[in-house]
C-alpha cells in the first residue's frame, strides 16, 4: 500500500493513498467533528456536515469524509468559514436533539459534548429555535432503549444492524420528519431485534443504550 | 457497400414512406385539436368529440388529429384548421359552440369565423400571423417548433419534417465527432444547473468500462414549471432522437425515460414513440442497419421532487429510497449500477437533434456567448398570457412579461418574478431589463432553474412568497444532511414568526447567516438552493421583512394575521346588506345609521364580504396592521 505524505494543521502525517482526510487526520491524533462516519464504508454517508476542513487550492471547505488524502495536501481544521459552518451544523442538530445531559446514560461519552468541548460551543440553542419532536421513548426491547428525541440520524445504527445484527432498523419519511426506526414502524420489541446490542455501542449519542447495569 | 451508405438509404426510404403519409393529410381539410395536458384541462377532449360528431352528422371528409401544446396555454382549447384555398388558422378558447360553427361555416361553408381566430399560422392578407405579434417578434422556436404541429403518436410526421435526419447522419460519424459537435455548440443543461453538456458526455464516453447508460431526466418537479411534461406530451420522437444520439456518443446501449407517475400522458405517449420507433428500426438491434444497438424503457418516479437531482435519481432506479448521495463520483464516471451514465433533461436532449443536423455554429448564432440558445420558460401566476415560450437566451424579463406574457391582469402593477423554481430567486422590477441566461441569473441571486417563471404583482406578500418556497423545499428536503433538513425547517419556523407579525428584529439577519451555511453546506443541490429565495427576497425587498417585524404590517395586505377586513362607513350603501348575508359566521351587523360594521372578534377573514361588496361601492376594504380598525372607530 502506497502512503502519502500531507500537513493537517502544520503537523506532517503520513496516510495510505485513497484514504479518506478525516480517517487519516483521527488516526494521527488530530480531531475533526464527526458523527456519521464509519471506518472502512466504501460510499460515505457525508450526512452529518460536521467534518468541515479547508484543503488549500480548493475555494471553499469540504467535508473530510469524503475527501481522499493526495500527496502533498495541505489542510487546516479551523478557519473562520469552517467554524461557522461547524456550528450551524452543531447547534441545528442540538436544535433538534432533546438535551437531557444530566440524566442521560450517554453524559461524558457523548459525542456531542465531546464536539462542544473541543470546539468550545455552548451545550445550549441560543440562536435558533427549539425544534423538538414529540416522540416516545421505545422501551420495549429488553436490552436496547430507544429515544428517538435524542437521535441525530447519523445512520450509524442502520449500518451496524445490517452488517452485524438482524436488519431491522432503517431510515422511515423525509425531511423533518426522517427517523430511525424499524420495518412496519413496530416497537423494538416486536421487530425481530435480537439484542445484540452493535447499536447502542455505534451510537454516538444517548439515542440507543443499553438497558444492562 | 459500408454501413454509411446502408444507413443513409434506409433511412432515405423511411423519409419517403413518412412524406406520403404526411402528404396525404392535405389532399382535404385537416382539422388538429390540442390535446396535451393543458388542452385537456380546459375540455379540448369534449371539443374533439363536438367536431368529429359534426363532422360525421354532415357528411365531411376531414382528417382530425390530436396534437400536442403550441404553448399558448391561456388559450385552450385550441383547434387549427388547414383547409385548402386558406391558410392555416389556429383558433383559441374554443368552445363546444364555437367548434360547431367551424365545422358548419368554414368545413361545409366558406366562412372562415375570423372572429374566433388567434392568429394564422403562416402569413397572409387575410388574417393577422402568430409572427405579426410582439410575441412573435421576440419568440424563435427550435425545440417548440413542431410541437402542436404534429400527431405526437405518429411518427412518421415527425420524420417527414425532418425528424431522425441527425441520428441518421450521427450514426454516420465518429461518436467522438459528435461529442466534439455539442461540446462546440456550448450547449448547457436545460434542468437548472446549466452544466456543459458536452462534457459531461466526453466524461461518460472516456469513462472506462463496457456498459454505459443514458437517462431522460423527465422528473419535473418545480411548482408552476410544465416545459417537459409539454415537450414530451407534444413531441416525444424528438427527445427520443436526443437520446438515442447520447447513447451513440458516449456508447452506451441502454436509456431509460425518468417519467414522474404525475405525468400520465406523458408516459403514455413517450411508450408509444418507444414503439413506433422499434418498429421503424429506430431502436432495437442494428438501428438503421449500422451496426449500433440501442434500447429504451421508461421508468416511472413516484413523484419525490428530490430525486430530479441525478443520484437521487440513480438510487431510485436502482430500487433504493430515492436520497442523493455525495459527489464525485459523479453518474457520468459511475452511475446507474456504477456504470458510466450520463443523465440530461428533457430539454438538453430536445436540442441535441437540431445541433446534429445545423452544426454548432448555427446554435452559436442564437442566445448568449455564455448561453448559447434559446430558453423555454413557462410562464404562470399574474400574467395575462400563461403558457410556454421559447425565446433566444438574452431576452430581458421585460419582454417576456409584457410582450409574450401581455402583462400583468387587472390593471395591478408588476411587483417580482420568481425564476427556477424553489431554487430560484425573485427578481424587482430593477431587474425587468436585464437580459437573462444561465450566468445573469446566478449574478442576481436567482437562477435558470428548469424555466419555471411565476409572476406576481402588487397584492403578493414577498416574505409570504419566500415562506411558500421554503415550505416546498423543507416537506422535499429527503432529510438525510443535518444543514438541509434542520436548516431549511429553522428558516421556515422564523418565516412563519414573521408572517404572522412574531418575528424578533434579529431575525432578518438569522435567516440571512443560516440561509448562506445551508447554502455551503449541504449535501447535495436541493439544499445547496433551497434558501434562494429567502436570500432573494430579502435582497430586493428587505423594507417588507421590516414592515412585518416592526410595525406588523403586511404592506401586500395577504398575510392573514395582519390585516383585517373594514367596511368604510362613508362608502357603505346604507339599503344593501349583500356583506351580511355573504359572511358565514356572522360577523357583520348594522349598527344604528344602518351603516354594516365588522365584528373584528367574530370576523375569520374569509374575504367573502370582499367580494360580495357590489363594485360601485367598494366598501370593503383590508387594513394592515389590525390595530388600524379600532382607530379608525375612534375618528367617527
Amino acid at each position: 500500500m502506497k502512503t502519502v505524505t500531507l500537513t493537517i494543521d502544520g503537523r506532517t502525517v503520513q496516510a495510505r493513498e485513497g484514504e479518506k482526510l478525516l480517517w487519516a487526520a483521527l488516526e494521527n491524533g488530530i480531531y475533526i467533528p464527526n458523527l456519521c462516519a464509519i471506518p472502512g464504508v466504501k460510499h460515505p454517508a457525508a450526512a452529518c456536515r460536521l467534518c468541515f476542513v479547508e484543503i488549500e487550492g480548493y475555494p471553499r471547505p469540504v467535508t473530510a469524509c469524503t475527501e481522499p488524502v493526495v500527496e502533498g495536501m495541505v489542510v487546516s481544521t479551523r478557519s473562520p468559514r469552517v467554524d461557522r459552518l461547524v456550528y450551524t451544523a452543531f447547534e441545528l442538530l442540538l436544535s433538534n436533539h432533546r438535551l437531557d445531559c444530566a440524566s442521560c446514560p450517554r453524559n461524558r461519552s457523548c459525542e456531542l459534548q465531546r464536539i462542544a468541548r473541543e470546539r468550545r460551543f455552548s451545550l445550549r440553542v441560543k440562536r435558533l429555535r427549539k425544534l423538538e419532536r414529540n416522540l416516545q421513548v421505545d422501551d420495549s426491547s429488553p436490552v436496547v432503549r430507544y429515544d428517538p428525541g435524542k437521535c441525530v440520524l447519523c445512520g450509524r445504527c442502520v449500518w451496524a444492524c445490517r452488517e452485524k445484527g438482524t436488519g431491522v432498523l432503517g431510515f422511515a419519511r423525509r425531511g423533518f420528519e426522517r427517523k430511525v426506526t424499524t420495518f412496519g414502524d413496530v416497537p423494538l420489541g416486536q421487530s425481530g431485534c435480537n439484542g445484540c446490542g452493535e447499536c447502542t455501542r455505534v451510537c454516538p449519542v444517548g439515542a440507543l443504550t443499553g438497558k444492562e447495569a | 457497400m459500408n454501413s454509411s451508405s446502408i444507413v443513409a438509404e434506409t433511412f432515405v426510404k423511411l423519409q419517403q414512406k413518412s412524406r406520403t403519409a404526411w402528404q396525404s393529410l392535405r389532399d382535404r381539410s385537416l382539422i388538429l385539436v390540442g390535446t396535451a395536458t393543458c388542452g385537456r384541462a380546459a375540455g379540448a377532449l369534449e371539443i374533439l368529440k363536438v367536431i368529429k360528431g359534426e363532422l360525421e352528422r354532415r357528411g365531411i371528409d376531414a382528417h382530425v388529429l390530436e396534437v400536442g401544446c403550441m404553448g399558448h396555454c391561456y388559450a385552450e382549447p385550441m383547434v387549427t384548421i388547414y383547409k385548402p384555398g386558406f391558410p392555416p388558422i389556429c383558433y383559441g378558447y374554443v368552445t363546444e359552440g364555437i367548434a360547431g360553427r367551424l365545422v358548419q361555416d368554414f368545413l361545409a361553408g366558406d366562412d372562415p369565423c375570423l372572429e374566433f381566430a388567434l392568429a394564422a399560422l403562416e402569413a397572409n392578407d387575410m388574417v393577422p400571423a402568430l409572427t405579426d405579434f410582439p410575441r412573435g417578434m421576440i419568440e424563435k422556436s427550435i425545440i417548440l417548433d413542431k410541437c402542436g404541429l404534429i400527431d405526437p403518436e405518429q411518427i412518421e410526421h415527425y420524420i417527414a419534417l425532418g425528424g431522425y435526419a441527425a441520428l441518421a447522419g450521427a450514426l454516420t460519424r465518429e461518436p467522438d465527432r459528435v461529442v466534439e459537435e455539442i461540446k462546440a455548440s456550448g450547449l448547457r443543461g436545460r434542468g437548472g444547473a446549466g452544466f456543459p453538456t458536452g462534457r459531461k458526455w466526453e466524461t461518460c464516453r472516456l469513462a472506462p468500462g463496457e456498459e454505459k447508460f443514458v437517462i431522460c431526466n423527465a422528473d419535473e418537479g418545480d411548482p408552476g414549471a410544465f416545459m417537459d411534461r409539454a415537450i414530451l406530451e407534444s413531441n416525444p420522437h424528438q427527445v427520443l432522437e436526443g437520446l438515442a444520439i447520447a447513447a451513440y456518443a458516449v456508447g452506451a446501449r441502454r436509456g431509460y425515460f425518468y417519467i414522474r407517475a404525475e405525468y400520465p400522458l406523458a408516459v403514455e405517449r413517450v411508450k408509444k414513440a418507444l414503439e413506433q420507433a422499434r418498429q421503424y428500426g429506430l431502436l432495437g438491434d442494428n438501428v438503421l442497419g449500422s451496426g449500433f444497438s440501442f434500447d429504451v424503457d421508461v421508468f416511472q418516479g413516484s413523484g419525490a421532487f428530490v430525486c430530479g437531482e441525478e443520484t437521487a435519481l440513480i438510487a431510485s432506479m436502482e430500487g433504493e429510497p430515492g436520497i442523493p448521495r455525495h459527489r464525485p463520483p459523479f453518474p457520468a464516471t459511475a452511475g446507474l449500477w456504477g456504470k458510466p451514465t450520463v443523465i440530461d433533461n428533457v430539454k438538453t436532449l430536445a436540442y441535441v437533434p437540431h445541433i446534429v443536423e445545423r452544426g454548432a455554429q448555427w446554435f452559436r448564432e442564437t442566445g448568449t456567448a455564455g448561453s448559447p440558445g434559446t430558453a423555454v420558460f413557462a410562464l404562470a401566476g399574474k400574467v395575462v398570457n400563461t403558457g410556454l415560450a421559447e425565446v433566444p437566451m438574452g431576452t430581458t424579463l421585460r419582454q417576456l412579461v409584457y410582450d409574450v406574457g401581455s402583462g400583468i391582469p387587472k390593471g395591478k402593477s408588476f411587483k417580482a418574478v420568481q425564476i427556477g423554481g424553489p431554487s430560484g430567486g425573485c427578481l424587482p422590477e430593477a431587474a425587468l431589463d436585464m437580459p437573462i441566461d444561465f450566468d445573469s441569473l446566478s449574478q442576481a441571486g436567482a437562477m435558470m432553474g428548469s424555466g419555471g417563471m411565476v409572476i406576481l404583482d402588487e397584492d403578493d406578500c414577498m416574505v409570504e412568497v419566500a415562506r411558500f418556497f421554503l415550505d416546498f423545499t423543507q416537506k422535499e428536503s429527503c432529510g438525510k444532511c443535518t444543514m438541509c433538513r434542520l436548516g431549511t425547517r429553522q428558516m421556515l419556523e422564523i418565516l412563519e414568526a414573521i408572517t404572522k407579525g412574531q418575528g424578533r428584529p434579529e431575525d432578518i439577519d438569522l435567516l440571512l447567516e443560516l440561509a448562506e451555511d445551508v447554502k455551503a453546506g449541504s449535501l447535495c443541490g436541493l439544499g445547496k438552493t433551497a434558501p434562494n429565495p429567502v436570500l432573494s427576497t430579502i435582497r430586493y425587498f428587505r423594507d417588507e421583512y421590516e414592515a412585518h417585524i416592526k410595525e406588523h404590517r403586511c404592506p401586500a395586505l395577504m398575510c392573514q394575521e395582519l390585516i383585517a377586513y373594514y367596511i368604510l362607513p362613508e362608502k357603505c350603501e346604507r339599503s344593501c346588506d349583500a356583506c351580511v348575508g355573504s359572511c358565514p359566521v356572522e360577523a357583520i351587523y348594522s349598527n344604528e345609521d344602518r351603516i354594516k360594521v365588522i365584528d373584528q372578534q367574530k370576523c375569520v377573514k374569509c374575504a367573502s364580504c370582499l367580494e360580495a361588496c357590489p363594485p360601485q361601492y367598494k366598501a370593503v376594504i383590508k387594513l394592515s396592521p389590525p390595530e388600524l380598525v379600532a382607530e379608525r372607530g375612534r375618528k367617527v
